[in-house]
């Protein structure tokens, strides 16, 4: 205790600092400031100063693309590269070393330059006078963009100057989640069985599971599943009590092993004399290479109730791959139209995102449309799984289309469920490095859900700022909600305790203002998104956000929003003179004509 | 009436196709002399599918079935009919008159002009003076001292494809009109299509010179020279040839071509490479196609798109539109457009750079006359293009449909500048092809004095004028910076998309899907009534309390966000933040009442900052007091119960107020 107490006293340190900088840049102070700070607390982290061979350079001209340059001094602090002209109301440039996916040097006579690719999909170029200048700056930011451990990121130094309102690490517990439920149903149970992690170690230590199944059942089933991933359940629909459950893939290997614990488990959701279906998001070629590895899938002949059905979504290598071709043909503004469309068919992304809609729908439908509970898995379950679990519930459930509502299910769906973000996002579009384990699984979540929120504009409580927003969040920032790979790192990390959530930033009145869709009416029922080709676009506030002017579409918006807020208040303008007519009228008896 | 073989049919399958229509309906088919007539048998719903004669494009027989003998209706519109018929004989019958009635070989067999809107001699007459090109020209400032009218080809007695009201250079005499006609294809001598009054410079356009290899013309050298001199600002023109130049070199060989830049002083040439009609009929073919498709993969789709060519070509006119425009506005320097004969490409080159460069034709009636202007006077061949006769198949092109599309990609970068919506456009469209009105008849001006179209038939525009309210686009901003100047587009290829209001009707998702402009124009609507309910509120209020009226203005500022905000990750909450780099411009909330401002206004009412939810004050007032309430009141009714239906079910509603309250 004693030492989180003197921790927060240094951050506060280093905070004010960060505002001397932001309001008067006086460079001087800072870099005593952040030298201090880094030499006082040298015992726990290493020495950012270290890194920093230049701290400060002037006269650094930043170019991007449909705004103009801007010349000024550019500083490298722990976390931030930071540009500024030093006037007053001009635009400063705070980038977080941790967005920055690689960088890029060129030279002509004694001017570098150094070209910054950054994880959001934005491309800046800074000119450095001065070649050792500009060497010293590119080798800075490489060593602190690839700063490894987790203990050194920002959210761990970021202090928030805002009011936090609710604490978004309590806000969407599982438990509460839990309490929800009951509400419907006394079918479920909440399990303690993985409290500490022993049994799952990428779940959270409650998971629903069916009432009558114990927890001895859960451990045994659990030895069946890859990675422990027991069939749990992901979402209850209220309308007609069926259920999506989801889980790690069967280990049955070549010699096709069954586990009574795990039949009895998905079979305790069944209705009597009802079936139910499994949805493998793998062909039925990859689920049986899968046995050479000690994997599979439910034979028909364990699972006779259970009807199997085999999607085509692809595993995260090339996933990430579709990525880094897709972002490529979007920065190539050379292009002729062939050749933009034939690149744009190559990179695959959008038969991606067709095949994740389409593998929703179908689970969706096997809910809402045959009235059948529904088991989903692929291979780990952290990456198709999730993206099929979760789509599904932005069609089915209203709720998760409402700001909270969704945060809840990213909670839920994405991060309790053991979506490992700090592997899949710890590089995007641009990184030279060799791809480890990244894969934008998330970011195509988000793109099916941006081409739903396109096709029924008005069921939607959030704006496509909201899930532009959250892609950036995903990747870097200053909040700790998408650090680790589980809960259980989490907790070991004590990022409820050390870092500030995402959402205690946004679930405030003024961010929440301006993440609202303004043409927003609650929309109870079920949305069926069109997945033709024709239907689904290239998600451009992604994509293309950085390579065309935002201005006119800005304009649309501003206007969109106006002629809504100018029609509310007119009426309540004309209700509180309707009121005042009411009154006037009951007082004045000789009105009451006949 | 001689060609129908059978006016009805019943127990007849329909499946609208193109709507993604999965199940057939069951009902009687009906031929007029003018129109198929689907009625659907089902008691409750009854419903009626009419297609014109005019915009049916083919009709095909497949082979017959057990259930019955089929046939496949292709619409000009891009709809497609399947039908169902019992009796092969039937089929046979519906068949043949469809055939014949489709392909019209008389303009006499048009259905404009057996078209009667129910209007009498005078608003027919009046009709066609709805748009007036003159006043046009003059709102652009011409004539003036640089550019003239002439009478050279009153009487078409020049160049019969042309208007006989044209305009020249002041210095351009009849010799010089006559010497240069004879030297351009068809005698389509240069005349002004748009002139820019802030630069100067002008938009002319022609067709191509038979200079062959070598040939020269000392009268159209002149005129090029007086074009550029009637720029006072630059010194040299260009000359914009639409076409490949491989199209244009090969053209020599027949004794055409384009302008030798050592034989014309001060000229700079420039090859835009739209392809030619024939190119484009197929490319528009296999886009039809593409939107047909069912249940196609994303690589079959965007193989097919990529295939057709279809946004490759329209990417090429935009790009023509756009050098002209630039030319134009940022140089100064006058353009001179032509093709081969100088009224399909050039026509849509020169028309897309007007929408680029005058505001004007961004509104509804100025599309009006754009159209009117750059297409039917100067002698577009609509009736060859859009084969309203049975004719030669190979004069067939989706010419307009291309510029028209123009416009449309330009909606989509420009969402507030267009006062009209993709709704206006499509109907365009639709009426180019169906001949329901005379506007489109014919190929020229000419063609229509002679077929005395005025006498015999409607105009269309003051029929789309009269349905403005429903063709308005509710992001329209005249005082927006889209709104006003030059719109310079993105012209990177991912900035196209295919237009799927056109060449994809299908979009199977349920519910169906929502149009946030049809939302908004709703909202705008409901806007209008609430602002004369207060206006009467106001009155009643003043009479009832003997106190002047308090007009007060309903103002919202204006929220100077973008929807993609660049998210600061500094120290700084962004918020915060962002108001040191832009800050909030008071002064841009604009008044939107309409109300006369009174002296003393400002006060707002402290009702205001309630956040009371409309419904509830509703069911506060007495229910016996209804027997007093006006006409007015029970509008009110309507009003409040469909704001509440907006519904606050699922949101804060402390949030949703929050927003608003801060005037």
């Amino acid at each position: 205790m004693q030492k989180v107490l003197s921790r927060i006293s240094q951050l506060s340190c280093f905070q004010s600092a960060c505002l001397c900088e932001r309001t008067s840049l006086a460079q001087q102070q800072i870099k005593r400031k952040d030298n201090q700070f880094v030499v006082f607390s040298s015992g726990q982290v290493m020495e950012f100063a270290e890194l920093i061979k230049t701290p400060r350079v002037d006269g650094v001209v930043l170019h991007r693309p449909f705004m103009p340059t801007v010349e000024g001094t550019l500083c490298l602090t722990g976390h931030h590269l930071i540009l500024s002209s030093r006037q007053d109301n001009t635009e400063e440039l705070w980038l977080l070393h941790s967005n920055i996916d690689s960088i890029e040097k060129r030279f002509v006579g004694s001017l570098g330059s150094i070209i910054v690719k950054c994880k959001d999909l934005r491309v800046i170029q800074l000119d450095i006078p001065g070649m050792e200048e500009c060497l010293n700056i590119a080798s800075s930011i490489e060593a602190l963009s690839t700063l490894d451990l987790l203990s050194l990121m920002y959210p761990f130094f970021y202090r928030p100057m805002f009011e936090v309102i609710e604490d978004g690490w309590n806000s969407f517990l599982p438990e509460d989640a839990f309490k929800d439920l009951e509400s419907m149903t006394d079918e479920w149970r909440l399990s303690e069985v993985n409290k500490d992690f022993s049994v799952c170690p990428s779940y959270p230590p409650l998971v629903a599971v069916p009432k009558y199944v114990d927890d001895d059942t859960l451990r045994k089933a659990a030895t069946f599943r890859h990675g422990g991933r027991f069939p749990v359940l992901s979402y209850y629909h209220k309308k007609n009590g069926m259920v999506m459950m989801r889980a790690g893939q069967p280990l049955t290997g070549t010699n096709g092993r069954r586990c009574k614990e795990d039949e009895k488990l998905i079979n305790a959701t069944l209705r009597p004399g009802k079936r139910g279906y499994i949805i493998d998001t793998r062909t039925i070629n990859v689920a049986q290479q899968a046995k050479a590895r000690g994997g599979g899938f439910e034979s028909e002949a364990n699972y006779p109730q259970w009807r199997r059905i085999h999607k085509a979504i692809e595993r995260s290598n090339i996933l990430q791959e579709s990525l880094i071709k897709l972002v490529e043909a979007c920065n190539d503004q050379s292009h002729s139209m062939d050749r933009w469309l034939s690149k744009l068919e190559a990179s695959n992304w959008q038969t991606h995102v067709k095949e994740i809609l389409t593998t929703a729908c179908l689970a969706a439908q096997c809910i809402d449309r045959e009235g059948a509970s529904v088991l989903v898995h692929g291979t780990e379950g952290t990456d198709s799984t999730l993206q099929v679990t979760s789509l599904a519930q932005i069609i089915l459930d209203p709720a998760c289309r409402t700001i909270r509502g969704f945060q809840g299910l990213v909670e839920r769906e994405w991060l309790q469920a053991g979506h490992p973000f700090q592997q899949r996002c710890a590089q995007s579009a641009y990184s030279n490095s060799k791809p480890r384990q990244e894969a934008p699984s998330f970011l195509l979540f988000l793109d099916c859900v941006w081409q739903i929120l396109r096709q029924f504009p008005c069921s939607f409580e959030f704006s496509e700022g909201f899930l532009v927003l959250v892609f950036e969040h995903a990747y870097a920032s200053q909040f700790g909600t998408f650090l680790g790979n589980s809960t259980a790192e989490r907790t070991k990390l004590s990022l409820p305790e050390k870092t500030v959530s995402l959402w205690s930033w946004v679930n405030r009145p003024q961010e929440l203002e301006r993440l609202t869709n303004p043409l927003y009416e609650a929309n109870s029922l079920v949305i069926w998104p069109s997945v033709a080709p024709q239907s689904l676009l290239l998600w451009e506030g992604v994509f293309l956000r950085w390579n065309r002017s935002s201005k006119c579409l800005d304009e649309a918006y501003e206007e969109m929003v106006h002629i809504i807020a100018y029609n509310k208040e007119l009426q309540n303008k004309v209700n509180s003179l309707r009121r005042q007519l009411a009154q006037l009228e009951t007082e004045d008896p000789l009105l009451q004509t006949p | 009436m001689e060609h129908l073989r059978t006016p009805k049919v019943e127990n007849v399958r329909l499946l609208d196709r193109s709507s993604g229509q999965r199940k057939a309906s069951i009902g009687t088919l009906y031929l007029s002399a003018t129109h198929t007539i689907f009625v659907e048998n089902n008691p409750e719903s009854r419903k009626e599918t009419w297609v014109l004669h005019s915009m049916v494009s083919s009709v095909e027989r497949p082979p017959t079935i057990p259930a019955g003998s089929q046939l496949i209706l292709r619409c000009k519109d891009f709809r497609v009919f399947q039908i169902l018929i019992p009796q092969e004989r039937d089929c046979l019958d519906v068949h043949t008159s469809l055939v014949r009635l489709s392909r019209p070989e008389k303009y006499s067999e048009l259905y404009c002009l057996s078209f009667n809107p129910n209007v009498n001699k005078m608003e027919r007459e009046e009709s066609w003076n709805f748009i007036d090109l003159m006043a046009d020209y003059k709102r652009m400032g011409v004539p003036n001292n640089l550019w003239v009218a002439t009478a050279a080809n009153s009487e078409y007695r020049v160049c019969d494809t042309y208007p006989s009201e044209l305009f020249v250079p002041k210095t351009a005499t009849p010799a010089i009109i006559v010497g240069s006609s004879r030297f351009r294809s068809r005698g389509r001598f240069p005349a002004l299509s748009y002139f820019h009054q802030d630069t100067l410079a002008a938009v002319c356009r022609c067709s191509q010179p038979l200079s062959g290899f070598s040939g020269r013309c000392q009268e159209d050298e002149m005129m090029l020279q007086m074009l550029m001199k009637s720029n006072p600002g630059s010194d040299y023109i260009y000359v914009v040839d639409t076409r490949p130049k491989l199209n244009a070199m090969a053209n020599r060989a027949a004794g055409k071509g384009y302008e030798n830049e050592d034989h014309y002083t001060n000229i700079k040439l420039q090859f835009i490479g739209i392809e030619n009609i024939h190119v484009m009929r197929s490319s528009q073919q296999k886009i039809i196609d593409v939107g047909e498709m069912r249940s196609p993969s994303m690589t079959d789709f965007l193989y097919g798109l990529e295939n057709s060519g279809w946004l490759k070509h329209i990417k090429a006119i935009l790009d023509a539109g756009l050098f002209i425009a630039r030319a134009v506005a940022d140089e100064g320097v006058s353009v001179l457009v032509h093709c081969s004969d100088g009224w399909d490409r050039t026509a849509q080159a020169c028309s897309v750079a007007s929408i680029l460069l005058d505001p004007y034709y961004r509104t509804i009636k100025g599309l009006m006359v754009l159209i009117e202007r750059d297409w039917v006077c100067f002698g577009h061949k609509f009736s060859h293009r859009y084969a309203h006769l049975d004719g030669d198949p190979k004069e067939v092109s989706p010419v307009i449909d291309q510029f028209l599309e123009c416009v449309w990609q330009l909606s989509e970068q420009f969402p507030c500048a267009f006062e009209f919506n993709e709704r206006f456009i499509i109907s365009i469209h639709t009426h180019v092809y169906s001949s329901q009105y005379g506007t489109f008849l014919g190929n020229c001006q000419k063609e229509r004095r002679d077929m005395r179209l005025r006498e015999r038939s409607h105009s269309v525009w003051p029929q789309l004028w009269k349905d403005r309210a429903e063709y308005t686009n509710p992001l329209y901003q005249v005082e927006l910076s889209q709104s006003q100047g030059v719109l310079r587009p993105n012209t990177t290829p991912y900035c196209f998309k295919m237009w799927k209001g056109l060449y994809n009707h299908t979009e199977k998702s349920t519910p169906p899907r929502q149009s946030p402009a049809d939302f908004l124009s709703a909202v705008r609507e409901e806007s209008q009534q609430l602002e004369e309910e207060l206006t009467n509120h106001q009155e009643r209020i003043a009479a009832l309390t003997g106190k002047p009226i308090m007009w007060e203005k309903i103002e919202v500022p204006r929220r100077r966000t973008s929807h993609l905000r660049q998210t600061h990750r500094g120290p700084d909450p962004p918020t915060t933040y962002r108001d040191t780099i832009t800050s909030p411009a008071q002064d841009n909330g604009r008044k939107l009442s309409s109300e006369p401002a009174n002296q003393k206004t400002p006060t707002q009412d402290p009702d205001l900052t309630l956040p009371l939810g409309p419904h509830t004050q509703l069911k506060s007032s007495n229910p016996d007091d209804l027997s007093t309430r006006s006409d007015l009141e029970s509008g009110v009714a309507d009003l409040s119960s469909c704001s509440s239906s907006r519904g606050d079910d699922g949101k804060d509603p402390d949030l949703g107020e929050a927003v608003f309250i801060t005037a």
